[in-house]
């Protein structure tokens, strides 16, 4: 097998070294190589001796040379960390499971130490019996699995008003995507006999914030999931665990960590949490409440700016994320020219409800300027819109539910850089 | 049959057709004991259902507030930092950045009473007393100029309260005003004529540092869910450290500063801005204190800042008698002063 590329050892070269990467390599191949591949023909360490024993890590962490594929801060958006959120890594990641350990992570309190042991929920309000189970209890119950996204409604909120954060980590990485173990609530419910007068559950936490919501009896008794296992294993403490709330496709804020009490009401509560957040404001200062359902949404995740393009002009994968709270992804289409043209992407897998769809683009890459977009199609017929779209119908000062289609401006030297076109 | 029974009957049958599951119990979990509920239900709707009897009027809440409050919502609620500001804001939300507060924000009074009474304080959530959650409530509708200072508010005429903004929320209509124009075949070729980018991120420089988790320059003036706050200043602004060099005068009969500078009954504050907090050699300092140094407190701007505004409240047992200086001009200042001593 000789027609290779010769791959730079470095596959890492971040920015700075893009430009130097992206000229050398136009004319390179193995054919032309002038020397022998050293990693090929001298003997290596790694070849010759051993590796680690089992049992070295007992619970294994990524290699190192994956240090730089963590969540990350955005240190001026909020007081401190207690009561902050943080960014997954999606322009590292492929596929569409989201590993718990870079998953986003949204605190109002911190994230608390909660036993199993130590765990209760409650079910009261308007019941036949209110209740109490305990992690036991919840393992007794038939459990279901899914694979759903979760976004915070704030997801790309800061890209308002312009292009403001240089990242797909940063612009869309409130998201992660896990599947989930867990007991339908329904049934819990039912166990403690609800009226089904009731028209509302409000769920809240264990934290000191306790971050209660209102959810409508319909979505409740629907696919509402009391979830203690994600991707397999035990939820994350800063996931909540032992036990949280999964509300397929609605925004993060309603999916209560560490979930502790769900009372049947008649009323919503009008908490904090969906009056004074998690509402938008609206151009002529109204501002619209219960926007729960998480509109379609995609973002290319490579290239962007953290993953530039490394290996000059010829074979290069655009690849990216598309979700909806509404249902499955059913197209999504990508444009090279700032929205000129549109080509459709190939799903790596059809669309599921209320879970991430991965897509790619296999382009033959001339070196030219780009300017990457994604535009999601859900299967209720809805078109992802632009900003300008987005803008039109709610003015600048709706901090969530920001669903627009992104711009990456790719540069010649394979550099991008987040930014707005007409 | 009516035709009630007759369609209820219908349900039924299909219900058991679709989900056999619907009315098997398991047995599982215990009843919750009358106990149990009313130590975790405490949550009021906006109907004021579950709100407690009891009472608080302005001037109680003002005090509960300073001692409670004041170290991030200021004393006025006003805000420090990036806090939540709590008070101001009237008629801005059809503004560009609206400022969102209670006042000018919240559509029900009870929402302010349920998150306080049960997440607030930060840090210290669900401790307040029923009266103590109405003196302080009464006190953030004074600050927002909503009530007068002689009211007292009771669970007897919360409900007459009428929020500013109780009209200004409407249900989600995304599905009439958005998801009828959004949809269809998009257009693939030719969509528009041309392509210019008119903002760019990298002009703005608001990203963190990809190789450290240091934020770069922050200030940002467009939509974050937060406001952002100042950025560090990197070089000393001698003019505002000559007008903290006057404040300093309400503190220099416990403190000195410069080369001759020997601890009395405050500790020197050379080098104070940036340091590990409790670290000057040969001051005896509060229990308070040596906790908080053992936990980590670095005395940053921010946390000078707020220690200045309200030393009390700010370290509760700290030994500096000190009442405080509420103007922020007054803790920029002094804090600038003090950077320039090494």
């Amino acid at each position: 097998m000789s027609n290779h590329t010769v791959k730079q050892p470095s596959r890492r070269a971040f920015l700075g070294g893009a430009a130097a990467i992206g000229a050398g390599v136009v004319t390179s191949s193995a054919a032309q190589a002038q020397a022998a591949d050293p990693l090929i023909v001298n003997p290596q360490d790694w070849a010759q001796s051993f590796g680690d024993g089992v049992d070295a890590t007992p619970y294994g962490l990524p290699i190192e040379y994956e240090a730089d594929v963590i969540r990350r801060n955005v240190e001026w958006l909020t007081a401190d960390t207690v009561s902050s959120i943080n960014f997954t890594p999606i322009h590292a990641l492929d596929g569409t499971i989201t590993p718990q350990g870079c998953a986003f992570e949204r605190h109002h309190s911190g994230a608390i130490d909660l036993k199993k042991s130590d765990y209760r929920l409650m079910i009261n309000g308007l019941v036949d019996t209110p209740l109490v189970f305990t992690y036991e209890d919840l393992e007794r119950f038939p459990r279901e699995n899914h694979v759903y996204f979760c976004e915070c409604a704030a997801n790309t909120g800061m890209e308002w008003a312009g292009a403001q954060l240089n990242g797909a980590q940063f612009t869309h990485g409130m998201i992660h995507n896990m599947e989930y173990t867990g007991v339908p609530l329904r049934l819990l419910l039912q166990e403690a006999g609800y009226d089904t007068s009731g028209k509302w559950v409000f769920v809240e936490g264990a934290d000191a914030s306790s971050n209660g919501r209102s959810i409508p009896m319909e979505k409740a008794l629907d696919d509402v999931l009391v979830a203690f296992k994600a991707n397999g294993e035990a939820l994350r403490k800063e996931h909540g665990y032992p036990v949280r709330l999964v509300v397929p496709g609605w925004e993060g804020n309603m999916w209560v960590k560490w979930i502790r009490r769900i009372e049947v009401t008649n009323e919503p509560v009008e908490s904090r949490e969906e009056t004074s957040k998690y509402t938008d404001t609206l151009e002529d200062g109204t501002s619209r409440k219960w926007t729960w359902a998480m509109d379609a949404k995609s973002v290319v995740t490579s290239p962007s700016p953290q993953a530039p393009i490394t290996h000059g002009q010829g074979p290069l994968v655009i690849t990216g994320l598309a979700w909806s709270g509404n249902g499955a992804i059913t197209r999504v289409d990508v444009s090279r020219d700032g929205g000129k043209t549109w080509e459709t992407a190939r799903l790596a897998k059809p669309g599921e409800k209320m879970a991430l769809t991965r897509f790619y683009l296999d382009v033959d890459w001339d070196g030219s300027e780009m300017l990457l977009q994604s535009r999601a199609m859900d299967e209720t017929g809805y078109v992802q819109p632009t900003k300008a779209q987005l803008r039109e119908v709610r003015g600048l000062n709706s901090i969530y539910h920001n669903n627009c289609i992104q711009t990456w401006w790719v540069r010649e030297n394979g550099e991008a850089e987040n930014v707005e076109v007409s | 049959m009516s035709k009630y029974l007759k369609s209820l009957t219908i349900a039924l049958a299909a219900s058991c057709l679709t989900a056999p599951v619907m009315a098997e119990k398991f047995g599982l979990g215990r009843a919750a004991l009358p106990a149990e509920i009313a130590a975790w239900d405490w949550d009021i709707n906006a109907m004021g259902d579950g709100l407690p009897v009891g009472s608080g009027d302005v001037l109680d809440g003002e005090e509960i507030f300073a001692e409670k409050c004041a170290a991030c919502h200021g004393d006025f609620a006003e805000g420090v930092d990036n806090w939540p500001k709590l008070a101001g804001g009237a008629d801005t939300l059809d503004h560009e950045d609206p400022l969102k507060t209670v006042g000018s924000y919240w559509p029900h009074l009870t929402t302010a009473y349920d998150y306080i009474k049960r997440s607030m304080p930060y840090g210290n959530a669900g401790t307040l007393s029923d009266d103590e959650v109405y003196a302080i409530v009464a006190y953030i509708l004074y600050s927002n100029d909503l009530i007068e200072e002689d009211f007292v508010l009771s669970n007897e005429n919360f409900m007459e309260f009428k929020m500013p903004n109780v009209g200004g929320f409407i249900v989600d209509n995304r599905a009439e005003a958005e998801y009828a124009i959004w949809s269809g075949e998009p257009c693939m070729t030719a969509c528009k004529d041309s392509v210019a980018i008119t903002m760019r991120a990298l002009v703005l420089d608001v990203t963190p540092e990809l190789d450290g988790n240091t934020a770069t320059t922050a200030v940002s003036a467009t939509a974050a869910p937060e406001p952002a706050p100042e950025p560090a200043a990197p070089t000393i602004d001698m003019e505002l450290a000559a007008a903290g060099k006057n404040v300093f005068k309400k503190c220099k009969s416990c403190h000195q500063v410069g080369e001759k500078a020997k601890n009395r009954s405050g500790p020197v504050l050379n080098g104070i801005v940036g340091a590990a907090a409790g670290s000057v050699d040969g001051f005896k300092y509060s229990k308070a204190l040596r906790v908080a140094a053992q936990d980590g407190l670095m005395w940053s701007e921010v946390e000078l800042a707020a220690f200045l505004a309200k030393p009390k409240a700010y370290l509760k047992g700290t030994k500096m008698s000190f009442a405080g200086l509420r103007k922020e001009a007054d803790q920029t200042a002094v804090i600038e002063y003090l950077k320039t001593f090494e």
